[in-house]
């Protein structure tokens, strides 16, 4: 499309503009981190890690974090382990009900957190009490594996959408069993794209604050809720300032990583 | 969501796959033959037989389950479904099934429990009630709000990492676009709370202009949520522009169309489906985000908070009122599907 140089130095300067508008915020966390004042006057009047010190400190920061990692990687087994067997299901086979299907899975993601959330939390109450079990981290874990397998799905569908069948064809034909043509080549093909999904599924879980907040038990505080539960109290806004500039680091690890893994934009699996 | 492109489904139709008999003789008898046929003639005789036989027989059994399994595409698919399947319905479909059930059911005034009897109340009071007619509508002029300032501001996004940015740093951008995507939603939505806050940064920037921030309220709740949900949008676009073949807009163009009557006439109608695809995720997203709007909304009440509250006092209620945002995402997802936007995510 040919564009006159007014034109184009108008979109880059939107685009431009745009996309600094999207990391400002996020650099804001990360200055105010610093930021010696309580309350976050702005401009800061100085630099101090006095909070990043308290942080470190902090006991309910480290609890919640290490609770959400324990729900991550509970709810990251089981959609790495039901988001590959879909995407096998539906990029490999034909069969009735297959696009519903396909549109089923990602419904999760889809609805607003807050019905998913009431729902499993009406579902555990009429379940949970006859088996002797309660509100806890199962609960927690559960919940997020039902939209975390839509991560792991996408990644794995669009990895086996991509590589179609004709180099397992080609295996088989020079003579390789179905095992070793899933060990040689099916599973060194996907291997990275499973990778991938499991790393951002493990993200998406780790901030995930709707959903928890309606099947989280009483004692279970991941990071988010505790920075939702602190927000409210100024005496703790410099350490949940902290722990929210962790974040905002830690996220890239996610997204570098399946980026690596996978090759293509598996940060757009999310959708 | 998948694309609905249909290879020939390799593995069931293969020609090796389907001739049983003549299979394991002849293309893969070297396989076998050196591994599970050579163990038990040594194995079975031999003193260490039980050591022997043991893996040797295992790995026969597994290979006879691979085989069998290889064989009938519909045993594997079943095996493939089930788990998957069971999770799904059981516990997001049978909890969703649940809770609409639980709409039409009532709650003791004193007590707050559940009186299971069937009856329509909640959704009569839902439709009759000014307050609920208030905060739906507010919810969908919201979404919509969001959708639209999210596309104007995701199109010039799209257009310059897809199509003006010099090819070799495109990825690189997209990448750049999306890693915020991942960064926590609570603390995006607090990072504005800091910007939007009296005093705050955005009042600073704006003083010597003699302005002064929206502060909290509905025009913050907009903002934040179209920030929140900026990359679902550019992300399609990006697809949708990058997939533009060349040859239409030179055709355009040698057809004396200048840019502005090409990009009405040729661009935007073949990436509508994108923006399309984008609208999903914003509109459906905005529909029950409660959250952002206790963290920027000031006293606004959208549908999400409504349901939030309602929850542990009247559940059949809450769910009456869940209905509505569903109701609208599942319309929605159908309509769209139908313009087959979905298959270009």
């Amino acid at each position: 499309m040919r564009l006159s140089p007014t034109a184009r130095i108008v979109l880059r300067t939107t685009a431009l503009l745009g996309i600094a508008v999207i990391y400002l915020p996020l650099l804001l966390v990360l200055v105010n981190s610093l930021n010696p004042d309580r309350a976050f006057g702005w401009p800061p009047g100085g630099i101090t890690t006095r909070w990043w010190a308290d942080a470190w400190h902090s006991g309910g920061a480290r609890s919640a974090l290490w609770v959400s990692v324990r729900a991550g990687l509970g709810a990251t087994a089981v959609a790495l382990v039901l988001g590959t067997l879909v995407a096998f299901a539906v990029q490999r086979h034909a069969f009735f009900g297959r696009q519903t299907l396909s549109f089923l899975v990602v419904l999760p993601i889809a609805l607003p957190g807050v019905v998913t959330g009431i729902a499993l939390n009406s579902a555990f109450r009429s379940v949970l009490p006859p088996l002797g079990l309660g509100f806890g981290l199962l609960t927690v874990i559960i919940a997020h594996a039902t939209f975390c397998v839509v991560i792991v799905f996408n990644n794995v569908a669009a990895r086996l959408r991509r590589v179609s069948g004709s180099l397992e064809e080609a295996a088989m034909d020079l003579g390789a069993g179905p095992l070793r043509t899933f060990r040689d080549v099916t599973w060194p093909l996907v291997r990275s794209a499973v990778l991938a999904g499991g790393l951002l599924a493990f993200a998406l879980s780790f901030d995930e604050i709707v959903v928890t907040t309606f099947t989280a038990g009483a004692g279970v505080q991941t990071l988010p809720l505790w920075i939702f539960g602190n927000l409210a109290r100024p005496q703790q806004a410099p350490v949940v300032n902290v722990v929210a500039a962790v974040l905002v680091l830690a996220s890239v690890i996610p997204v570098y990583g399946a980026q690596r893994l996978s090759g293509d934009t598996a940060a757009g699996s999310r959708i | 969501m998948s694309s609905l492109s249909r290879d020939p489904h390799p593995a069931d139709g293969r020609p090796g796959g389907g001739t049983p008999g003549g299979a394991p003789g002849s293309g893969r008898g070297s396989g076998p033959g050196r591994t599970s046929g050579g163990a038990p003639g040594s194995g079975r005789g031999g003193a260490g037989g039980g050591a022997g036989g043991g893996p040797a027989r295992g790995r026969r059994a597994v290979r006879a389950v691979v085989r069998t399994l290889h064989r009938r595409p519909r045993l594997r698919l079943a095996l493939l479904l089930t788990a998957p399947l069971t999770w799904l319905v059981v516990a997001y479909l049978g909890a969703l099934a649940a809770l609409f059930l639980a709409a039409f059911w009532t709650t003791d005034p004193f007590t707050s429990n559940v009186v299971r009897t069937w009856n329509t109340g909640n959704f009569r009071q839902v439709l009759t009630t000014s307050v609920y007619w208030h905060v739906a509508l507010r919810t969908l002029g919201t979404a919509l709000a969001v959708t639209a300032v999210d596309i104007v501001v995701a199109f010039p996004i799209a257009f310059w990492t897809a199509r003006i940015a010099a090819p070799r740093y495109r990825h690189l951008l997209v990448v750049a676009v999306l890693t915020p995507l991942w960064a926590s939603y609570l603390v995006k939505a607090y990072a504005w709370r800091t910007i939007l806050s009296t005093g705050g940064p955005l009042d600073w920037a704006l003083k010597p202009f003699g302005l002064h921030g929206p502060g909290y309220g509905l025009p913050a709740v907009v903002i934040v949520l179209a920030y929140l949900w900026l990359p679902y949008m550019i992300l399609p676009i990006h697809a949708g522009l990058a997939g533009l073949p060349d040859d239409v807009l030179d055709a355009s163009a040698d057809l004396g169309a200048r840019t502005w009557r090409t990009f009405r006439s040729v661009v935007l109608p073949l990436v509508a489906p994108s923006v399309a695809a984008g609208s999903v995720f914003t509109f459906s997203l905005s529909l029950g985000d409660y959250i952002a709007v206790q963290i920027v909304g000031g006293k606004t009440q959208l549908i999400g908070n409504a349901i939030y509250s309602d929850v542990t006092l009247d559940l059949p209620l809450a769910a009456a009122l869940a209905t509505l945002p569903v109701a609208v995402v599942v319309l929605y997802l159908l309509a769209i599907r139908r313009t087959g936007a979905l298959n270009s995510l």
